[in-house]
């Protein structure tokens, strides 16, 4: 018995068309449950039930094997599991270990709540991802049963069994017998539809693709580089305050940046006592600081910050700067090496020559501290035989 | 006493509907026009939408200043909302999941909508601590992943469980909620004539064809995504709780705040499907799917974690006195008789002592006075948030910094607006979608399943 569905497509076509599966309709929970086991009986294999809902115990009647979904679940939970612990210890002891409430780095009853929820979440997510996607094959909304009179009873009030083409004991004649003799009513066959080579190089859905790649670039571009430089998402950069060097109506001098009050001593900066005077009057000013290793490590670091741009890290006057300015003086000549502390310190504080000077930028100890550093850098060049005996 | 025959199980629909009647009454809202009555919920809805999404633009505008929050009390009507609606999502979940868990084979005709409502609590919920930031747009700082400032989220902070908890409580409850309505998108699909509605559908249903080989791995999925969502839906709340009990201040930091809070939230949820399932079966006529013994069985379950939330209550007061803490001692007597005194008598009458009334079976059974106390149940669970947050932080450890709270008049949109946005996507769900899962109610209706005579088993 043809359906409206068979007859659209027309006589001609049939003979042509592939045949998917045979269908019949049942019309009570009893007669397809009987069905479904006959159809076993008759030794069918690939044969499908359609219900409008999970009939109870339809799955035995069909020996249907268990559904392994659940190892699904379990390899992706605990996946997710292992994963997210081990992220938090990574996050928490290796890259960005923070100290909290004195707490050990490696807390792990706080790590409990997130791997229970990530648990849960790549769990449930991913197990209907691979129901939908692996189990089900789904979306496909091609397959031959649909838009019929079968998938149309079957989804709503009735109870459908279909034999399937590929089923080693298929033959047209003999399963339309087997549907009848178990009591189906509405017996229909189903075809392949014709399937439509997927043209991936077809100008428009490559059209598309660019238009889709496009506008995603556009988004972005325009989302991370503009429109978060647009306010209100720089407010907190716009503040009511002043920023260094800007100008200022408040002030009589225009200034936004103020000058300390006269005599006014930063911490750290103490007056020197023979500023602006040559270094002939320099007497008497020996290194309070001790010569230690904490002492010279400071002294290299404020070396190369400050001294390094023009001595160049070793002192020898080949700096970075070289060639940009009038090269500095090596700080290994006989003159420097024969300097007491003091001369150093003084030329420092005060500048010499193109030199400025530099008693704003570095505090009174670090000055001191350079110094240090700097008789480390000499006497590596120039090491006595008797250095390396004390070594010992 | 009147006898009841164990033996038989109750049916759970009145009558025996044919499975086409029950296609038919589910898609009915969605296959007619709206009608009058709808069409004014709907304004009044997107009214409250919009006035309060007023609120929220200028909060944008002007910073969180124009609430009443304050020092000390740093946590106002953002937290307590917050709470107050992830408490209304817990509802569904528990039906849906640890009923499904439990056999309870009434849960069928009201689990879709309570699912629904959990996804719309949620959303609404997830406002909350997102714009309590002030800078809303930056929130994708709270999740970790590899950002340009080589920073990371601190994993042993409490709110950041509360991050993981509610995007996981809103991922998982979507999936679920969707997974039920895949075989429902089908049945309409192959129901309608309407080609645009067909289209919808086809997409939605994904090729669903209601086949028994399908429909083993999906019972199989259902079962085991039920018992992923139950211990998850005790977590949710739980973590929620954590916000407070980690911390010291007086009041929050107690043992009991897990189970009370998810008392609560199981309370305030009931109490909210129930006050809309009355709606829907008055107005699309399914009072043979949800009867009225659907909302007995509700108000049953409400006066049950009712009563554990009076239970927490009176021993929060009990371990304050026996914890010898004076300011745990002090912070009592401060909720029932200080200055928010008011609030706390609300709390403790509409939660405790008005849901007593549902022993009475002729109270519980009828429409007005359950949809009452249902409406008076979630105003007590509103001010138990309240009084929990706002009364500890106004007057902690030391006098010197205590400080009283008023919400503006933002803080009173911003709640508008979030009822606003549950109610309006309440409204669209019932035109939209099959708001009682068709395929579950099919197979509950007598007669559904085979009989021994099938050869299948019997339940």
């Amino acid at each position: 018995m043809l359906t409206e569905h068979s007859r659209r497509i027309g006589e001609a076509d049939i003979m042509n068309k592939k045949i998917y599966s045979i269908g019949g309709l049942f019309d009570t929970p009893d007669s397809i449950t009987r069905a479904a086991e006959e159809a076993v009986k008759e030794g069918y294999t690939k044969f499908d039930v359609n219900t409008p809902y999970p009939v109870h115990g339809m799955e035995s009647a069909m020996k249907l094997k268990p559904s392994l979904i659940g190892l699904v679940t379990l390899f992706i939970g605990l996946s997710g599991a292992a994963f997210a612990f081990m992220f938090m210890y990574w996050v928490s002891v290796v890259d960005y270990p923070l100290i909290i409430g004195g707490k050990p780095f490696f807390s792990w009853p706080a790590f409990v709540p997130v791997t229970f929820e990530v648990t849960v979440l790549s769990a449930a997510v991913g197990t209907v991802a691979v129901m939908i996607a692996l189990f089900f094959k789904f979306p496909n909304n091609a397959h031959p049963l649909h838009d019929t009179n079968y998938m149309k009873h079957v989804s709503s009030d009735r109870f459908g069994l279909n034999v399937v083409a590929i089923d080693p004991l298929f033959d047209e004649s003999k399963v339309k017998d087997f549907l009848s003799r178990s009591g189906a009513k509405d017996i229909e066959i189903f075809y392949e539809p014709e399937r439509k080579p997927i043209r991936v190089f077809d100008p428009k859905f490559i059209g598309l693709l660019v238009v889709i790649a496009m506008v995603t670039a556009g988004v972005t571009y325009f989302t991370l580089n503009k429109l978060l430089y647009m306010p209100p998402f720089t407010w907190m950069a716009e503040q009511d305050r002043l920023s260094s060097q800007s100008q200022n109506a408040m002030f009589t001098d225009g200034f936004g940046m103020r000058n300390p009050v006269e005599g006014t001593v930063a911490r750290g900066f103490t007056p020197y006592e023979f500023k602006g005077q040559p270094d002939s009057v320099v007497r008497n000013l020996s290194n309070p600081l001790p010569f230690s290793k904490e002492v010279v490590d400071r002294g290299k670091m404020r070396f190369d910050t400050y001294c390094s741009p023009c001595h160049g890290y070793f002192g020898k006057g080949d700096s970075r700067l070289n060639g940009q300015f009038p090269n500095p003086p090596t700080l290994h000549s006989d003159k420097v090496r024969n300097w007491p502390d003091g001369n150093i310190y003084h030329v420092i504080t005060n500048g010499q020559n193109v030199m400025p000077s530099y008693d704003k930028q570095i505090t009174r100890d670090d000055r001191w501290a350079i110094i240090h550093y700097i008789r480390v850098l000499q006497r590596s060049l120039n090491a006595k035989d008797t250095d390396l005996e004390t070594k010992k | 006493m009147r006898t009841i025959d164990y033996t038989q199980e109750l049916p759970v629909v009145d009558g025996q509907p044919p499975a086409k009647a029950i296609d038919d009454v589910v898609s009915k809202p969605l296959d007619t026009k709206p009608g009058k009555v709808w069409k004014i919920l709907i304004t009044i809805t997107s009214l409250m939408l919009l006035v309060g999404g007023g609120a929220l633009v200028w909060t944008f505008y002007k910073g969180i200043g124009v609430w009443g929050n304050n020092q000390p009390v740093g946590w106002g009507f953002d937290i307590v909302n917050f709470v107050f609606w992830v408490g209304i999502g817990h509802a569904g979940t528990l039906i849906s999941a640890i009923l499904f868990l439990l056999r309870q084979r009434w849960r069928t005709g009201i689990a879709r909508f309570a699912e629904a409502m959990t996804i719309f609590a949620v959303m609404c919920a997830g406002i909350f601590p997102a714009i309590h930031t002030g800078r809303a747009w930056l929130d994708g700082y709270l999740f970790p992943y590899p950002n340009a400032n080589h920073i990371w989220v601190n994993f042993t902070s409490p709110l950041l469980w509360d991050v993981f908890a509610v995007s996981t409580y809103f991922t998982v409850s979507l999936v679920f909620w969707y997974i039920g309505l895949i075989p429902d998108f089908a049945t309409l699909r192959d129901r309608t004539d309407n080609k645009l509605k067909k289209t919808i559908y086809t997409i939605f249903s994904l090729g669903w064809r209601h086949s028994t080989r399908h429909w083993q791995h999906y019972e199989k999925t259902y079962m085991i995504l039920a018992g992923f969502a139950t211990p998850l839906v005790l977590s949710v709340h739980t973590i929620v709780s954590f916000d407070f009990a980690v911390s010291v201040i007086p009041g929050w930091h107690t043992t009991i705040f897990p189970p009370y809070f998810v008392a609560g939230a199981v309370f305030s949820g009931f109490a909210m499907v129930q006050n809309v399932l009355i709606f829907v079966r008055q107005a699309f006529n399914m009072k043979h799917i949800i009867t009225i013994k659907h909302l007995e069985r509700m108000n049953q379950i409400i006066i049950l974690v009712g009563t554990m939330v009076g239970y927490a209550y009176a021993m929060e007061f009990f371990i304050a006195w026996y914890s010898g803490n004076q300011f745990e001692t002090f912070t009592f007597i401060n909720r029932a008789f200080g200055p928010y005194a008011w609030a706390y008598w609300i709390m403790v009458s509409c939660n405790v002592i008005l849901p007593q009334l549902f022993w009475s079976k002729k109270i519980r059974t009828t429409i007005v006075p359950m949809f009452i106390i249902g409406i008076i149940v979630n105003i007590g669970m509103w001010f138990e948030r309240f009084v929990i947050i706002v009364t500890s932080l106004s007057r902690d450890f030391l006098p010197s910094s205590w400080g009283m709270y008023t919400p503006t008049i933002y803080d009173l949109g911003i709640l508008m607006f979030s009822f606003g946005l549950f109610f309006t996507n309440v409204l669209i769900f019932v035109k939209t979608m099959p708001s009682v899962s068709i395929s579950e109610v099919k197979a509950v209706v007598d007669g559904a399943q085979p009989s021994h005579r099938g050869g299948g088993h019997h339940e």
